[in-house]
């Protein structure tokens, strides 16, 4: 087979401004024989008119500013290919204005080389774009130090510059296959050994680039394949989409997330082939039919029923930001990942990343160029992955005002899949009339039935005032019980732990428990942390009107300094896992009925505040 | 392994041109009956089912060769093509400051912003690729146009990751390129593996061939012995001219095709 019928490996060179990225690819390019005839007369010609030496970067370089500039302002592909394979090399430009044009080109690569200038030394850019190529998840890196000639060829200059960036690249986990030596306008060691640097015994950058293996395609992940769209333009009804990770067959049941719809593929349709599919792979755009005629509509996930994407509304972004506006917490945008798109609001930045020293920390706001760790909370249901589990589902594109601003990875740590929030329950369970009407049930207790939901941090004091809460009412007349760990996790939940999942379990039992005392006609207060919002608004939805959300609020600081247990010393020196506050959130409400603040007021004023509540609100 | 690289390219504009339709409103898409743009309809009935559900623009310079006519009423029927004929301005009503050969282009420009206004097309896809020309390789697959159809190739939208530009600020509109990624080779392998129909002029007679058709008064034959498309391929793995060396227009002068591309050329 010639080269030529081969896939090109996608290979990024990215550095910083005039580092010699431009040169290093043009001359590259002519020493493989790749350029086209008359192309290095016109570069010549081009360079002798604007007054400059000859410059290999005008080979990239095509348009009037940037020759006119001598710098690169877009992004360029261009083929080329050794003995061993053909390439698509990427050009990027390492100016800070356009990174976003630098992230355009490095997104589509599988390796990258990072061109570092030997005279200057690591550089702003140097650093910024070894963070992106980590952040966009391009694991083969190798570093060009280039200019050699502006050093004498010195193997001890050479040395220091690898040295000083091989740290910062340890830093954020990444181990380059190697560290070059080369002048790119002189041509050396780009192709052969150079006879000018006899004390360098590694690869040449042609070397490099052979080493590298193509990304091996997903086809062993779980299936995903996003629905692109659905035709009808004959009499078959066609699910469109590419397969992005794992394998499709014909027969195969599916599911279509998030609308939990479940079908099996009928045929797998394509125009002008052989003989019809009966599976596809990984990277193949498919279009299939169903065997039941379900409603399934552009954006969502088809997968396997049992390893099907996690579902939710709110998820950890890690994230570079473009935007000119810088990105700000209550801020909204509209999210795009896969074919899905949802309006999400930033709710909390966890951590902007200085990518000088790779420091971390909290802050509102993230500027242009910048990085971060982000909490989004979208209007509706996604169905995602985390990053590391299918890349494909699991990146993102923030768009304000019609552009693109921003992208990141997905981290679900910490956070529950919500599916089985969604999920229809059975069917075939009828709702049990009563023989005993509400009404009557009010009569006799001279009060509603209801649910006090106490939320809050550890140490809030959730569980002191549901006790004294309960004795007073109780004095005063009510039917009234405490639900909290105590009396929960021992029986009805003993077979729960405390993972985010369980987590979540716990709280939806006991909003069911709570809406049947409640409908019993009784006043249930539940007393558990309950940090995830939408765990709360199913346990609203089981309970219905007559249920009360009751923030029992104090800072975070105020709760660590109190710590009645001693929980937060002992999460703090890394005991506990998941614990709310420290190493997993806690999502106040939005719209609460009643905010206690127990930092503000004292004890007998918030009971005080509790009592007056439920007086109001249950009393008949 | 060579079936699966062309599957490779396919399956990629095959997702480029489902974005389009399903995200565009009013698309179009341009039929020079050139190589490349016939492939690009195959794509469409490759992505479509067979179908092409949207209109097909011809903008007729009304210099095209004899055979080319004859092989665009052949085909629009064949396959049921929405064919949409466009006459090009004449070339007195281009701008006079290009030279001679670009303005001629500079007539298709026109002709097809003028279609483009006529018809209120949001979307038009266009058969260009990355390995023409070193200003198409900067391109987008989504390459937003102003609304007076200028292309601001200095402050291009970041595209990554397979999400393109899909929203517009009203009457603007977007050049769609399903076929960037693919090269002259590439079109040709699966020109053969498909069994595409191609106009003849692309095959040597007498020693000469096209490789690129544009007008008839600035399009030139190579030297070719290159008689099938076999021999197109074998002949494009050896050579080191550029596909564009018979277009006059790109040698003119240094920025002639800046100027025509960000006017609006495709
Ligand atoms: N002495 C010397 N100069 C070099 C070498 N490589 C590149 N240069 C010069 O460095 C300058 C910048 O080179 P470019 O290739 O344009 O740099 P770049 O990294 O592509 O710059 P941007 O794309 O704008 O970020 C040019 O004037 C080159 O001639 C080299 O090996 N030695
Ligand atoms: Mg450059």
């Amino acid at each position: 087979m010639s080269t030529s019928e081969m896939r090109p490996l996608p290979i990024v060179v990215v550095g910083h401004v005039d580092h010699g990225k431009s040169t290093l690819v043009g001359r590259l390019l002519h020493e493989t024989g790749s350029l086209p005839e008359g192309q290095v007369e016109a570069v010549r010609e081009s360079s002798r008119r604007r007054g400059m030496p000859f410059e290999w970067a005008f080979v990239l370089d095509a348009l009037q500013a940037e020759r006119d500039q001598g710098i690169t302002i877009d992004t360029t592909q261009i083929r080329f290919r050794t003995e061993r394979r053909p390439y698509v090399i990427i050009d990027a430009p390492g100016h800070k204005e356009f990174l976003k044009n630098m992230v355009t080109g490095a997104a589509r690569a599988e390796a990258a080389l990072l061109v570092i200038d030997a005279a200057e030394g690591v550089r702003e850019q140097s650093r910024r774009h070894g963070y992106l190529l980590r952040l966009l998840g391009i694991p083969r890196i190798a570093v060009v130090v280039n200019k050699m000639d502006l050093v004498d060829w010195s193997a001890e200059r050479f040395g220091e510059v690898a040295e000083a960036f091989r740290d910062y690249l340890a830093g954020l986990g990444v181990d380059p296959v190697a560290f070059v030596p080369v002048s790119a306008r002189e041509g050396d060691n780009l192709v052969r050994h150079s006879p000018r640097m006899p004390w360098y015994q590694g690869p040449t950058v042609v070397g490099v680039l052979d080493s590298f293996e193509p990304a091996p395609r997903p086809v062993d992940r779980p299936l995903r394949m996003v629905v692109q769209d659905v035709y009808k333009f004959d009499h078959r009804r066609i699910v469109a989409g590419r397969v992005e990770a794992g394998r499709l067959r014909v027969g195969d049941e599916i599911v279509f997330s998030p609308s939990n719809k479940v079908a099996r593929v009928a045929s797998i349709e394509a125009w002008h082939v052989p003989e019809p599919p009966t599976d596809a792979v990984a990277g193949e755009s498919v279009g299939i039919t169903l065997t039941e005629p379900i409603f399934v509509e552009r954006g969502e996930i088809v997968s396997h029923p049992e390893r099907a994407p996690m579902e939710t509304t709110v998820f950890r972004g890690r994230l570079f930001w473009l935007g000119a506006r810088p990105l700000e917490v209550g801020h909204t945008y509209t999210l795009k990942l896969g074919t899905a798109e949802a309006r999400v609001r930033v709710e909390r930045i966890e951590r902007v990343i200085d990518t000088e020293d790779l420091s971390g920390r909290p802050a509102d706001r993230i500027d242009r160029h910048g990085a971060g760790e982000v909490i989004l909370r979208a209007d509706r249901m996604l169905a995602l992955d985390p990053f590391d589990a299918n890349p494909a589902t699991g990146r993102f594109v923030l768009v304000e005002d019609y552009v693109p601003v921003g992208g990141g990875t997905v981290s679900m740590e910490g956070y529950p899949d919500q599916r089985h929030l969604i999920t229809r329950k059975a069917t075939n369970i009828h709702a049990v009339g009563h023989a005993v009407t509400r009404e009557a049930r009010i009569a006799r207790n001279g009060h509603r039935g209801g649910v006090l939901w106490f939320t809050g941090l550890s140490g809030a004091g959730k569980s002191t005032l549901a006790l004294a809460l309960e004795r007073e009412l109780f004095r005063k007349g009510y039917q009234v019980y405490v639900l909290d760990g105590d009396n929960i996790r021992g029986g009805l939940n003993a077979d729960l732990g405390f993972s985010p999942e369980d987590r979540a379990e716990n709280i939806r039992r006991v909003g069911e428990v709570a809406a049947l005392f409640a409908d019993a006609g009784m006043i249930a207060i539940s007393a558990f942390i309950s940090p995830y919002r939408a765990d709360r608004e199913r346990a609203r939805r089981a309970a219905g009107e007559d249920f009360h959300e009751i923030h029992i609020h104090a800072p975070l600081e105020v709760c660590e300094a109190r710590d009645p247990k001693g929980l937060y010393r002992r999460a703090r020196a890394g005991e506990i896992p998941d614990f709310t506050g420290i190493t997993s959130p806690y999502e106040p409400p939005e719209n609460p009925e009643l905010v206690v603040p127990t930092h503000e007021l004292s004890f007998e004023e918030c009971l005080a505040l509790l009592v007056d509540y439920v007086e109001k609100h249950f009393r008949r | 392994m060579t079936s699966n690289y062309l599957a490779e390219l396919e399956a990629e504009s095959v997702y480029v041109l489902r974005e389009a339709f399903a995200r565009l409103d009013r698309l179009a898409v341009l039929w020079s009956l050139g190589k490349d743009s016939n492939v690009v309809l195959w794509l469409c009935r490759k992505a479509f089912f067979g179908h092409v559900p949207f209109p097909v623009i011809h903008i007729d310079t009304g210099k095209k060769f004899p055979e080319m006519y004859a092989f665009r009423e052949h085909y629009a029927k064949a396959w049921g093509l929405e064919l949409i004929v466009e006459p090009a301005p004449p070339e007195d009503e281009v701008d006079p400051t290009l030279p001679p050969a670009a303005r001629s282009a500079a007539r298709k420009t026109l002709g097809l912003q003028r279609a483009l206004e006529k018809h209120g097309f949001q979307g038009l896809i266009l058969g260009i690729r990355r390995d023409e020309q070193a200003l198409r390789a900067k391109e987008r697959y989504f390459s937003p146009r102003s609304a007076d159809n200028r292309w601001d190739m200095k402050d291009q939208p970041p595209e990554f990751w397979n999400q393109y530009m899909t929203d517009f600020p009203p009457g603007t509109h977007v050049r769609v390129h399903p076929l960037l990624h693919w090269t002259e080779i590439d079109i040709w392998r699966y020109t053969k593996r498909e069994n595409i129909p191609v106009i003849d002029l692309y095959f040597a007679r007498d020693g000469k061939r096209y490789r690129s058709l544009g007008d008839r008064d600035i399009t030139f034959p190579v030297d070719s012995d290159a008689a099938t498309i076999d021999e197109i391929i074998a002949e494009l793995e050896r050579t080191q001219v550029p596909e564009r060396a018979g277009r006059a227009m790109d040698h003119e002068s240094e920025d002639a095709f800046e100027r025509l591309r960000a006017t609006g050329y495709m």
